[in-house]
């Protein structure tokens, strides 16, 4: 089982997710912006980081990248796709997922162990959690503000397509306390902590994160 | 030379955090003016001679797919000379 994760100019998780990958089970595969080549992948990520330097606005120079015209595709014909911080600014630019992520209504950048709730566990990278399962993982984003209109927000909720919400005080004013998202079909999902720095206590606060990563791997073997 | 200008702002139901820093900024340095404060973008576009009406048909192109995300901003081309 074959992950690749995407590597654009300015990605700097592109490692700790590759790691997680196969620390999960699964065979982690780089992939390079420049390449309209994905090797062969079962499930790709899009990692965090800052990818051409947050230009124009988080994501919308990336979204063009050419990797991204054969992710794209993929993904509406059901391939899991994880956007990761600057990695679910790329999915709403590119309109796999709906809404936009701004900047924090505070104007911090926030850097800190973040405890979310998962509310979906359908999705594609959400299976090995339970509905209700608080996790505790990093938050570090300067634009994780997830913002859209009335029509979008009531069609997320009532469809259930909120996968993860931020527990107690809202870290960056996201509409709801939303921390992440999935597309109707599941495969597709955006979250702005980052599960990737916490799958083993030797390295991250927690091995909450873990779960998104041998949650696709059981989507995979479906 | 005519420049083709593109103002982007976000829409008025989006969360403006910096338009609120600036507007919370002014009063401190005396400035009372202000009943509210929205920041946005502006692109300045320079091409040969005036603009042509196709040209400016393919900033408005290039303002929708890249310059503006629609799903949070509007945006307006026109000309300056």
């Amino acid at each position: 089982m074959k992950v690749g994760v995407v590597t654009f100019p300015g990605t700097l998780d592109d490692r700790d997710a590759a790691r997680a990958a196969n620390h999960a089970g699964t065979t982690a595969v780089s992939l390079w912006h420049g390449d309209a080549d994905l090797k062969g992948v079962d499930a790709v990520i899009l990692p965090g980081g800052f990818s051409y330097g947050d230009y124009l606005r988080c994501g919308a120079i990336s979204r063009f990248a050419p990797v991204m015209e054969k992710v794209i595709a993929a993904a509406k014909g059901g391939m899991p796709l994880l956007g990761i911080c600057n990695g679910f600014q790329v999915l709403c630019e590119a309109h796999l997922l709906p809404g936009a992520l701004t900047r924090n209504h505070e104007l911090h950048f926030l850097c800190r162990d973040q405890k979310i709730e998962i509310t979906n566990n359908q999705s594609a990278w959400t299976s090995s959690y339970e509905v209700g399962q608080e996790i505790i993982i990093p938050l570090k984003n300067g634009e994780g503000s997830f913002q859209c209109d009335d029509a979008t927000l009531a069609a997320l909720e009532s469809e259930g397509r909120i996968i993860a919400r931020y527990v107690g005080e809202n870290p960056n004013g996201s509409r709801n306390k939303i921390a992440g998202i999935t597309n109707e079909r599941g495969n597709i999902v955006g979250l702005m902590p980052h599960p990737e720095h916490a799958i083993d206590t030797l390295t991250g606060p927690t091995a909450d994160g873990l779960g998104f990563f041998t949650s696709v791997l059981n989507a995979m073997v479906k | 030379m005519a420049k083709i200008v593109v103002d982007v702002m976000l829409k008025p139901e989006i969360l403006d955090p910096q338009g609120s820093a600036v507007s919370a900024a002014l009063p401190r340095l005396g400035f009372t003016f202000a009943k509210s404060v929205r920041q946005g973008k502006r692109f300045e576009i320079e091409v040969d001679g005036d603009p042509t009406p196709a040209q400016l048909a393919e900033v408005e192109k290039a303002a929708k797919t890249l310059l503006a995300n629609p799903v949070i901003e509007t945006f307006k081309v026109s000309v300056e000379k």
